[in-house]
């Protein structure tokens, strides 16, 4: 993939364009006619040529546009001249200034109570399940099939494989996983180096 | 998706009906493109961004004082800084660093600090003997509240798909060389939890009060990429 090639002192956006893009995103979903991971799965559907291809918040804004139409905000019409429907009617807008000060104060958890058991205990081995599904996963490539040891139960939170597809929020535990660079690597990685991952219940099985 | 390419950047919709937003960023960049100070005419995400903020704003959809101060905060006021206090002050108290590594959700809060895309957080801690980088290989996860949004090498191709595979590598780009007696530890921001490494502390520091020790901690020492110096090379960020 080429060299990083950090910019040590950039700023946040470094266009206009990009701020509002990120302003646009978060004051919609407000609406909460998507969810988190509804709007990453999105960005997930750029073919692969753009989305190598793209800037961040160029990917960014072409799901966002995808996104808005999906969710019935907007028409395709309505964005190639960039006026609203004739007739269509004018909304109240979900997200306030003062709303908008809210939410970032405060954010949106995704931590979930609830009598939901623990699959798995600290210091158990584990096995990442060899899944590929065609939507969206929060399990990467790299661990499936592979040997890890759970380091920690962060406690229950939202399933973003279903939840991405309005499959429902199915809470169930996170683990961190410790993977060692070997096991995931070959002899090629440090004897000593390791690389934890945060994965579901659904992710695992017991080895 | 069938979409014809026109020669201006304009839509094409696809068989579903849906404009076809790639073509919407593929527009005939002017040569002046990268010269921002004398760009006669806006580059055309500029145009488009502008088009959908006007006609969210027409549809009542988006109100644009909510806007301004989203995008205002992350700009201006969420940054590094917020996250160089809290490693300053867990490096002064042990007590609190305790606290930080024990439940780091509630020990950011008390220093005011919690919010968007910081909702569960975790402190690992640097040593001697472990180096801790952070990731997220699947899109751009990053704790916002103390860190502000992230720079756009932690989001690239590169470092999402190489830090998992070759940390060594990466941090040897960042000029950061570590021996076999240490261990590379990288966390791969796959869920919620949002990840900040407490770097160690620099040598030498021992009369410094807590906020000059907060004025060399810097963002990159604060993913793993970097360990805080005593005499940054550069203005922390």
């Amino acid at each position: 993939m080429g060299p990083i090639q950090p910019d040590h002192d950039e700023p946040v956006f470094h266009r206009p364009w990009e701020g509002r893009v990120f302003g646009l995103r978060r004051a919609m979903g407000a609406w909460r006619r998507w969810n988190i991971d509804v709007s990453r799965h999105e960005v997930e559907l750029v073919p692969p040529e753009d989305y190598l291809r793209m800037s961040y918040y160029e990917r960014q804004f072409a799901a966002f546009i995808v996104l808005l139409q999906k969710r019935g905000f907007v028409t395709a019409g309505e964005i190639e001249t960039g006026v609203s429907t004739a007739g269509s009617p004018v909304a109240a807008p979900a997200l306030t200034r003062e709303g908008a000060s809210q939410l970032i104060l405060r954010g949106v958890p995704t931590s979930r109570d609830g009598p939901v058991p623990a699959r798995y205990q600290s210091g158990q081995t584990v096995r990442a399940i060899n899944a590929n599904p065609v939507g969206h996963t929060r399990e990467p490539r790299y661990v499936r099939g592979k040997l890890g040891t759970v380091a920690r139960d962060h406690g229950i939170f939202v399933f973003p494989d279903t939840n991405a597809h309005f499959l429902g929020e199915k809470p169930q535990h996170v683990y961190s996983v410790r993977f060692s660079a070997r096991e995931l690597w070959g002899d090629q990685a440090a004897p000593q180096d390791c690389v934890y991952v945060d994965l579901w219940d659904d992710h695992l099985e017991p080895a | 998706m069938n979409t014809t390419r026109p020669e201006s950047p304009t839509t094409a919709l696809s068989a579903e009906g849906v404009a076809d937003p790639t073509v919407l960023v593929h527009a005939k960049q002017s040569d002046h493109d990268h010269d921002h100070d004398h760009q006669a005419i806006p580059s055309d995400p500029a145009l488009r961004v502008k088009a959908l903020e006007s006609l969210l704003v027409a549809k009542g959809l988006v109100d644009r004082a909510a806007l301004d101060e989203l995008v205002d905060t992350y700009a201006h006021k969420v940054g590094p800084r917020n996250g160089a206090r809290v490693v300053a002050r867990a490096w002064t108290d042990m007590e609190y660093k305790r606290r930080l590594l024990a439940d780091a959700d509630a020990a950011i809060r008390e220093l005011g600090y919690g919010g968007m895309q910081g909702e569960h957080m975790v402190a690992v801690e640097n040593t001697p003997t472990v180096h801790n980088v952070v990731v997220c290989t699947l899109c751009s996860c990053y704790p916002w509240p103390v860190l502000g949004l992230p720079p756009v090498w932690y989001k690239s191709a590169p470092y999402r798909s190489r830090s998992v595979i070759d940390p060594r590598g990466v941090l040897r780009e960042f000029g950061l060389d570590l021996g076999h007696d240490v261990e590379v530890r990288v966390w791969d921001s796959t869920a919620e939890l949002r990840y900040l490494v407490l770097p160690e502390r620099p040598a030498n520091t021992e009369t410094l009060t807590e906020a000059e020790l907060a004025t060399l901690v810097t963002r990159d020492s604060m993913v793993g990429v970097a360990k805080a110096s005593a005499s940054p090379r550069r203005t922390p960020t």
